[in-house]
């Protein structure tokens, strides 16, 4: 079941086009990971889809209703973190998530208590004193602490500490297992590996790749660190094989992962002494993505 | 020498200059052309003397002494007085906030926005940034003082010499200078921007009345106020340059204060640690109302404070205007233009017109927080939730209603029984009281607008600002200037029925309620239609 869609999503500021054409799907009890350069379009895909910002063109739906229509409708299911979290300098942090769950509707007392406890928060303290991580904290508990279907984070962990890294991984985990679904958007590659099911790239407005992590790791190539007792004749000229670099007898490469068993049956002709093989990194899928076309995004 | 305190001082004003480069001269501008126009003004509105005398007649009550300072050589009542009498006082006010706002904004604002900390981590001295922002407003003071003093001179206008029109621009250039100081030292002290314009404001409005009391009941009272030192030059009467220099020196030591605490103090921080607060929120924090009215409570009680030092203060002038008033019955023939009506009356009204055009600020503040809170990325996280924008806006919407009518008839209700107490037989109560309140739908057309512009185009907001202004311009100096019709009725503080000189007048009331209701519609409308950015 659908429970986020977006098709063809354009947004214009002026003459600059923001998003073309996205189209984002997340389906029920699933966490969908929204990566892409700064400036590609994240932020501004969310708030379109939080209802702050009005598409120019194409629709947004949540819950099978508009964004833009039925936003308080929708924000009664669903709970926001945004990645630079400006607070009310006068009030404390405990104040303010109560504010925040309260706003949505309903509320559990004993969530925001344990969850409080969890990331080590100090409530009493006032806005204006607390670091960037303890105000992504406030966000953070108001969030997992409201019972919402959907969870939106628009790189929610930018100021945490590895511990509290953790924390926030577990709790998504917990998210999951309760069957919720949830929209990820974040700069670390790790967190998105472990704890996404799906994941979509976008580049300069527009949706490059989306699919399984599985599916993704398809495209990824392995590296490889091979030495042979006889020189490799016609390394290059393989089906899969890049990057090639040769020192004295060692060659490094890297292999599209669907031709390994090819290229390894080619190179055993000439007597393997030495192989090291590093594991599909998503990491350098996404650098690939990242960097390929004509520079970055403004 | 002091390299880590004053280090790239001079780059960093070049840097605020560039940021203000519309700012200020618009300022500037704005102050010249209206001086100018003013003094060009006399001239041909009074040309002959006895015209002048004339006027200075009506200038010679506690009333107009209370509003505009005290006129000196209004015996023989020259363009030079004149201008000194009527507009030093009011210009001087404008510069103060001038300087108030500009400073602001490069000190507390800048740090509160994080912006100094970035400044502070590049090789510039711990006071270069403050003493950057002095340099500049500094600069923008002296070109002020020359320029209104030499452009006064320039226009030739008899009776307003050299020495007289640069004394008047450096009394103008000083007062501006010692707010500049004013603010620094609040910048330090308050750890918001808000709380360092709201102190800084306070100074000066309490100035303005000390020497409202003192310049009506005891002069002595006067010289405690800046606005009384200025006055106290007698420009272009006596010309006395000691109270400017003091108002100077006095900038230079309130500066040199800042400065001071500046360079012991934290970046982001001020003097007063931050209490641990309330772990949890109380059940009335948890609305939107609820957040908008704790977000405004501070300001929102100053104001109040405010409106009632105003009303008692104007309110005790009214025994000094009775009696001064009994004195001479002469008078009454003389200026009296609505027969059956007294002057402590027509005093009144008029009183009333300002009153309720300063109860209209705090109503277009918290309107305009909205925008600001906006700016700041806040309203995002209101609107994500189960918020409708409806909802938030009708939240500001009813506490500036609120608001505006809580001010009105604080002001009205405390200057009300001031003066019922020391007058021995005037107006009542209920005179005074109604005067004020008639005012409430222009007070609802102003915030119309602000939830217009909110609603349609939030950059162009401070609008609102400039609109009231114009209509405290009109009038306040309509009558002084004679302004033709239209130009006044552009305001909606003119349609209403000058209680009790005037009749009620329910179909003017009604329209402009009217008005409000269309534009407050219209404003909605614009603000469940566009983008709210971050
Ligand atoms: N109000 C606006 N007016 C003009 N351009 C805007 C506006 N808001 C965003 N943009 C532009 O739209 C593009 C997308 O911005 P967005 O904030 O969505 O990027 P992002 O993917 O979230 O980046 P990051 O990873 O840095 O958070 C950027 O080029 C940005 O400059
Ligand atoms: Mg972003």
């Amino acid at each position: 079941m659908t429970v986020l869609s977006t098709r063809h999503l354009t947004k214009t500021f002026g003459k600059f086009t923001a998003l073309d054409e996205v189209n984002i799907e997340v389906n029920k009890g699933e966490v969908y990971g929204f990566i892409g350069p700064n400036g590609a379009g994240k932020s501004t895909t969310i708030r379109i889809l939080l209802g702050v910002l009005k598409a120019t063109a194409g629709e947004a739906k949540i819950f099978g209703m508009d964004a833009w229509k039925n936003a308080v409708e929708i924000h009664k299911r669903i709970a926001y973190v945004p990645g630079d979290v400006n607070l009310w300098p006068n009030l404390t942090g405990g104040e303010v998530i109560d504010l925040f769950v309260k706003l949505r509707g309903s509320h559990h007392k004993s969530r925001r208590e344990e969850l409080i406890e969890k990331f080590d928060f100090d409530p009493t303290k006032k806005c204006r004193t607390y670091s960037k991580g303890n105000r992504q904290k406030v966000a953070l508990i108001a969030a997992f602490s409201s019972d919402a279907d959907l969870y939106i984070l628009d790189e929610p962990t930018s100021g945490l500490d590895p511990l509290m890294e953790r924390v926030f991984q577990e709790s998504v985990v917990d998210l999951k297992r309760e069957g919720k679904s949830v929209l990820l958007s974040s700069h670390i590659l790790s967190e998105v590996e472990k704890l996404c099911d799906r994941v979509g790239i976008i580049r300069q407005g527009q949706m490059i790749e989306t699919g399984t992590l599985k599916e993704l790791r398809h495209l990824t190539r392995t590296n490889l660190l091979v030495e042979t007792k006889q020189p490799i004749v016609s390394l290059r000229d393989l089906n899969g094989v890049h990057d090639v670099k040769e020192t004295e007898k060692q060659y490094s490469f890297q292999v599209d992962s669907e031709e390994l068993d090819g290229v390894i049956k080619h190179i055993s002709q000439y007597g393997i002494v030495k192989l090291e093989s590093a594991p599909p990194a998503l990491e350098d899928l996404f650098m690939r993505h990242y960097e390929s076309g004509d520079g970055g995004a403004s | 020498m002091s390299n880590h305190l004053y280090n790239k001082t001079g780059i960093l004003s070049r840097f605020l200059l560039r940021q203000d480069r519309i700012r200020i001269p618009v300022w500037l501008l704005s102050l010249f052309v209206f001086t100018f126009l003013i003094a060009e003004s006399f001239t041909s509105l009074y040309p002959a003397e006895q015209d002048r005398q004339a006027l200075a007649e009506t200038m010679l009550n506690p009333a107009m002494t209370a509003m505009v300072g005290p006129g000196y050589g209004l015996e023989n009542y020259t363009f030079g007085a004149m201008m000194a009498h009527q507009m030093l006082l009011f210009t001087a006010v404008t510069v103060g906030i001038m300087n108030i706002l500009l400073l602001a904004r490069h000190t507390r604002a800048a740090e509160e926005d994080g912006r100094i900390e970035m400044v502070r981590s590049l090789p510039v001295g711990r006071l270069s940034n403050l003493l950057a922002a002095i340099a500049v407003l500094f600069g923008t003071n002296v070109l002020l003082a020359l320029g209104i003093g030499f452009g006064l001179y320039v226009l030739g206008i008899d009776s307003m010499s050299l020495n007289g029109s640069l004394l008047y621009g450096a009394a103008l250039g000083a007062i501006g200078f010692f707010f500049t100081g004013v603010t620094a030292l609040f910048a330090q002290l308050s750890e918001s921007s808000r709380g360092a314009i709201g102190l800084s404001f306070t100074v000066l409005g309490v100035s303005y009345l000390i020497r409202a009391i003192g310049d009506v009941s005891n002069e002595t009272l006067s010289w405690f106020s800046p606005l009384g030192w200025i006055l106290g030059a007698e420009v272009y009467v006596n010309n006395y340059w000691q109270p400017v220099f003091i108002t100077a020196a006095a900038s230079i030591v309130l500066v040199a204060f800042a400065l001071y605490l500046h360079s012991i103090r934290d970046t982001g921080l001020g003097f007063l640690p931050s209490k641990p607060g309330r772990t949890f929120a109380s059940p009335f924090l948890q609305s939107p109302f609820g957040l908008a009215f704790r977000l405004l409570r501070t300001a929102i009680i100053s104001w109040a404070v405010g409106m009632v030092l105003i009303g008692v203060s104007y309110g005790s002038v009214f025994g000094d205007l009775e009696s001064f008033f009994n004195e001479i019955d002469v008078m009454e023939d003389l200026i009296g233009p609505v027969t059956g009506v007294s002057l402590t009356e027509q005093f009144a009204a008029k009183l009333m017109s300002v009153i309720s055009m300063i109860s209209t600020i705090p109503a277009l503040m918290v309107i305009l927080k909205l925008k600001s809170e906006e700016k700041k990325a806040r309203t995002e996280h209101v609107l994500a939730r189960a918020v409708s924008r409806t909802r938030l806006l009708a939240s500001y919407l009813f506490i500036a209603l609120f608001v505006g009518f809580v001010m009105i008839s604080m002001a009205a209700g405390s200057l009300g029984l001031t003066a019922v107490t020391v007058m021995d037989d005037g107006l009542s109560f209920g005179t005074f009281y109604s005067a004020a309140i008639v005012y409430l739908p222009a007070i609802w057309v102003m915030t119309g607008i602000a939830v217009l512009l909110v609603g349609f185009a939030p950059n162009a907001s401070g609008l609102t600002w400039l609109y009231l202004g114009y209509s405290f311009i009109v009038v306040y100096l309509g009558g002084l200037f004679q302004f033709k019709d239209w130009v006044g009725n552009l305001s909606p503080f003119a349609h209403i029925p000058q209680l009790p000189v005037e009749e009620m007048d329910l179909m003017k009331v009604s329209i402009l309620t009217i008005i409000t209701i269309v534009l407050l519609a219209a404003g909605f409308i614009g603000y469940n239609r566009r983008d709210i950015h971050g």
